[in-house]
């Protein structure tokens, strides 16, 4: 044997396999360009397909859970911020939510408008920046996604004027918000607002109706109606598969009900779809954003009655979940009337999503992984928690 | 015009071979010779070193501003030394060799790509009787020596002792053999319409004139379809986007040369931008009337600059379709070489053929068109139907 | 059809090329260190220690009271207690903190301290170029290192500062007014015992 082949580790032929060569083991990540963050797979290639995949996770473990349970109920809340560090507002919100029924908290009017607006501009750049890296990993060299960064400034702009932060916000609080809006931030959000649905038209034409996108995404990594219910996966990759499920429509958290918007759903299940569903939920977060933008309310954005120090809700037990940019975010609180949490556990989107990676891959080849995973949205701050 | 002023259009455009003359010509006669080809192996050298420099700021800058940014701004003016920068950088750095690797093919993997791509320009006329020999199989010792890179590229794959690696050089050999073919097909038209090898004489052919139109094998039917393969095949050959599959850093990281840090990494840039120039120059020679000036009335521009600029709009051409497309598949990439360039050039020669045997005219225009475009129009359904590939439309709940 | 996407794309890019150097909103990328972008009030980095008046350490507003020591998510804060008073920000004899570190590599500039904080002590700093080349010593700041003047809190927050000094001021006057309230019973009682000593003296004679 050359030495040269040595060094590649040759698989022995698992019996009853139906391979015609030998199959050739690489593990991509926990340092590699596309896997979003430290993401290992373990990839067993028959020449350049998929046979098996393995992903393996756990390089960014933080201790998450455990450090809330040892922590104040406000101190967690920078914590969850990184999370899913692209939409610390979202994050936020879903844990406040949680701490706010399990104390049984009221939250005014017009925090609740806030969180809307905030969190519907966070799925915006989200989604725009998901885009970006999707077609990133495609091989078109960054230029959707700088397209995206160039609009997503404009949301962080917003939120570094609200929060102080671009991206680490902390800005929900039990019972409203940190702040109230600062002068001018409505009508720069507005004016934000009315530029995206440019932003997205030149999207769509750059990339909508791209025959190499369309080759290489329609009728890749197809997630079936029945095994993405099964498999609990959730937000746009279910919506995507053409399951009707929406935490804003069937949990109608907040006051998403005073909201007209429409949930689009994908037909396919494929790599496309979770594309296209994405870049249309887009248009429909702005459709909410310019209705909360013109009714938001006068008034107190905290509910007076909470306490910033000592806050030590009663015993019991409280679940929240909202409807993440990555899909159905949950938080689950044990209070044992304390001042911190007996019980505290996340249910990550991205982690959930994750399971179905292998199903979707295999099959296809070492180039659609990376687009595969891409379009499946996982960060892994809150993967690994 | 008077015709001193013929004279010096005439001397400007051919003062790079009157001053190699003059400098040869006080040398012994058996020198006379082997040191004019080692200067003009120079020139060659450094203008076409210096010409990759320009590139990849021109790159750098222009994919920048295709994706709303500033591009390099930082060195010299308006960035523009920054591949001085980037040179000293990459001398500097630390020259890893994988401890298990093949050292002696590792090291000679970045030095034959390099040497296979200048060798390449020996025989590109860069301008009127600029050009380093002039074979008479000059354009069959082209693709001969282009297929060198073939072998560098394998070497630096297979002697990295890596896996990705590896699969890079896999799928570097399948695409560049795959595309070589559609491309040496797509010159072939241009060889059986001249009926020489010789590049000079390929471009002596198209530097004449009806009124002010050139007689460029480009504006010929089969000729722009031609173009338009050979530059599809030349894109594949030399990496680029969309096609650059060997080393998509998305997937497999770089591909070959993963393997490579330092200034083999930069040489094995280096060959690559070298081997899409020397492509290019082949386009232009082959399609684009070579040195030959576009119009009648611009001959006095001397015949260097328009190879030059040229090939710079070639090269500009490459780098807004790098801004803007995707990359393919393997499989899909395979599929459009034989599914489609394959039969469309082969079916280039043909219609070459019948071009050649009707009379000129409109009707022949009409029939060449015609015999083009429908089976282009159908390999492309065809390559498309088996996949359903569509924009779709989306159903919304409430 | 076949390319026609393809082309659509390539459109795109052209016009954004060309829109790069003709429109400001295509260009939104900032040339850091000659332009810098607007202060932003909301704006956080690490926090710091108001001080009133000239001298730092006698004006620190702060009174170690640990409330932010404890809150702190990360655990970045070490306070010591002094064993003597000085009067804080509003005239009450307090304790003050002998050491108050920050150690800067560990903060994740949440801002939960100055949430927590009863006495506007402690407050985010908008500054942010804080590279070193020690990464324990010169990440770890000391009492003197966190000082700053409460004008400079004004510079950098003005909003906010001014409704941190209005309540402040609003509080000092409050004491103050208890303060010679208390003077003035104080007085009062002393008068008034002493007139009832007198008449008692007057009543005795």
């Amino acid at each position: 044997m050359s030495t040269a082949t040595e060094a590649i580790r040759i698989i022995p032929k698992s019996p009853g396999a139906n391979d015609e060569g030998q199959w050739l083991e690489v593990s991509m990540g926990p340092q590699h360009p596309s896997t979003h963050g430290v993401f290992r797979m373990d990839v067993v290639l028959d020449g350049e397909r998929i046979v098996k995949l393995k992903p393996v996770f756990g390089y960014l473990h933080r201790n998450h859970e455990k450090i809330a349970e040892n922590e104040s109920y406000l101190g967690s809340m920078p914590y969850t911020d990184r999370l899913d560090y692209f939409c610390s507002l979202t994050n936020n919100w879903a844990y406040a939510l949680a701490v706010e029924k399990l104390a049984g908290i009221q939250v005014p009017e017009r925090a609740e408008y806030i969180r809307i607006i905030t969190a519907e501009l966070t799925r915006f750049q989200n989604h725009a920046c998901l885009i970006g890296f999707l077609t990133q990993d495609m091989g078109a060299s960054g230029t959707p996604l700088m397209y995206a960064f160039r609009e997503r400034e404009k949301i962080l702009d917003l939120f570094e004027s609200l929060t102080g932060a671009r991206m680490m916000c902390n800005y929900m609080r039990f019972g409203g918000c940190r702040v109230d809006l600062p002068a001018g931030w409505i009508e720069q959000a507005r004016a934000a607002v009315a530029s995206f649905p440019r932003f997205l038209d030149e999207f769509e034409q750059l990339l909508a109706s791209n025959e190499i996108l369309m080759a290489r995404t329609q009728g890749v990594g197809v997630l079936s109606k029945e095994f993405a219910v099964n498999a609990g996966v959730s937000g746009p990759v279910l919506r995507a598969s053409g399951v009707n499920y929406d935490v804003r429509k069937a949990d109608k958290y907040g006051i998403y009900d005073r909201f007209a918007f429409k949930i689009p759903l994908g037909e396919h299940g494929d790599t496309y779809d979770r594309y296209m569903v994405r870049l249309l939920e887009m248009r429909e977060s702005l459709k909410i954003l310019e209705l909360a933008l013109r009714d938001i309310p006068a008034g107190p954005i905290v509910d007076p009655k909470t306490k910033i120090r000592g806050f030590r809700p009663k015993p019991g037990e409280a679940y929240a979940h909202i409807e993440a940019p990555k899909g159905d975010l949950g938080f689950y609180l044990i209070s044992d009337g304390s001042s911190n949490p007996y019980r505290y556990r996340v249910r990550p989107p991205s982690l959930v999503n994750l399971t179905v990676l292998e199903e979707l891959c295999i099959g296809h080849n070492v180039a659609d992984v990376v687009v595969i995973l891409g379009s499946i949205d996982i960060v892994m701050g809150e993967v690994d928690r | 015009m008077t015709l001193s002023m013929f004279q010096a259009i005439d001397q400007i455009d051919q003062i790079f071979v009157t001053s190699q003359h003059r400098l040869v010509s006080d040398l012994p006669a058996e020198f006379q010779s082997i040191s004019s080809a080692i200067l003009s192996v120079i020139a060659i050298v450094l203008v076409f070193a210096l010409l990759f420099a320009i590139t990849t700021v021109l790159e750098r800058k222009g994919l920048g501003r295709m994706q709303n940014r500033y591009g390099p701004n930082r060195v010299g003016p308006c960035g523009f030394f920054q591949p001085l920068a980037d040179g000293v950088k990459s001398l500097t750095k630390e020259d890893l060799v994988p401890r298990t690797a093949d050292q002696l093919v590792h090291f000679l993997a970045p030095v034959l790509l390099v040497m296979a791509a200048f060798l390449a320009y020996a025989v590109l006329p860069v301008g009127r009787n600029m050009v380093l020999v002039n074979l008479n199989a000059g354009v069959l010792y082209f693709f001969a020596v282009g297929s060198l890179v073939e072998l560098a590229v394998f070497m630096a794959g297979w002697s990295s002792r890596n896996k990705y690696s590896l699969l890079g050089a896999m799928r570097a050999i399948a695409q560049m053999i795959s595309y070589e073919v559609p491309l040496v097909l797509a010159s072939i038209v241009v060889i059986m319409a001249a009926g020489s090898l010789s590049t000079v004489s390929i471009v002596d052919m198209q530097a004449s004139y009806t009124g002010i139109w050139p007689h460029w094998f480009v504006f010929t039917p089969w000729g722009f379809a031609g173009f338009a393969l050979f530059m599809i095949a030349a894109t594949a050959e030399s990496n680029r986007s969309p096609f650059d599959l060997p080393e998509g850093e998305s997937e497999i990281i770089a591909g070959y040369y993963i393997e490579y840090s330092g200034f083999k990494f930069a040489l094995f840039f280096l060959g690559e931008y070298l081997g899409m120039f020397a492509t290019s120059a082949m386009a232009i020679t082959l399609f684009l009337g070579g040195w030959a000036a576009p119009f009648s009335f611009l001959t006095w521009i001397p015949s260097y600059l328009w190879f030059f600029a040229k090939l710079v709009l070639l090269i500009l051409i490459f780098i807004w379709i790098r801004g803007t497309l995707p990359r393919l598949r393997m499989d899909q990439l395979m599929s459009f070489a034989w599914q489609f360039m394959l039969p469309m050039t082969l079916l280039n020669l043909f219609v070459a053929g019948v071009w050649h045997f009707m009379p000129a005219g409109i009707v022949r225009w009409l029939v060449c068109i015609a015999l083009l475009v429908a089976p282009a129009i159908l390999l492309s359904r065809s390559l498309k139907q088996g996949k359903k590939f569509a924009v779709r439309h989306y159903r919304f709940a409430e | 059809m076949f390319g026609e996407g393809i082309l659509k794309g390539l459109a795109e890019t052209a016009r954004n090329f060309f829109g790069s150097y003709v429109s400001k909103d295509r260009l939104t990328t900032v040339q850091f260190p000659e332009q810098r972008l607007p202060q932003i009030e909301a704006a956080r980095n690490f926090p710091f220690l108001v001080y009133d008046g000239e001298d730092w350490q006698q004006g620190m507003r702060c009174v170690s009271c640990f409330i932010c020591e404890k809150e702190c998510p990360p655990k970045c804060i070490f306070i010591e207690k002094s064993t003597d008073k000085k009067p804080d920000a509003v005239g009450k004899p307090q304790f003050y903190p002998k050491v108050f570190n920050i150690d800067v590599s560990v903060c994740m500039s949440c801002q939960i301290c100055v949430e927590v904080c009863p006495f506007d002590a402690i407050k985010m700093d908008v500054a942010f170029e804080h590279s070193t080349n020690n990464r324990f010593a010169g990440l770890l700041w000391d009492k003197k290192e966190l000082a700053k003047p409460n004008e400079y809190y004004r510079q950098i927050h003005p909003i906010e500062a001014a409704a941190v000094d209005a309540a402040l001021a609003e509080e000092r006057a409050k004491v103050a007014a208890k303060a010679k309230a208390a003077a003035d019973a104080k007085a009062a009682a002393i008068a008034a015992a002493a007139a009832s000593t007198s008449v008692e003296v007057a009543t005795e004679k």
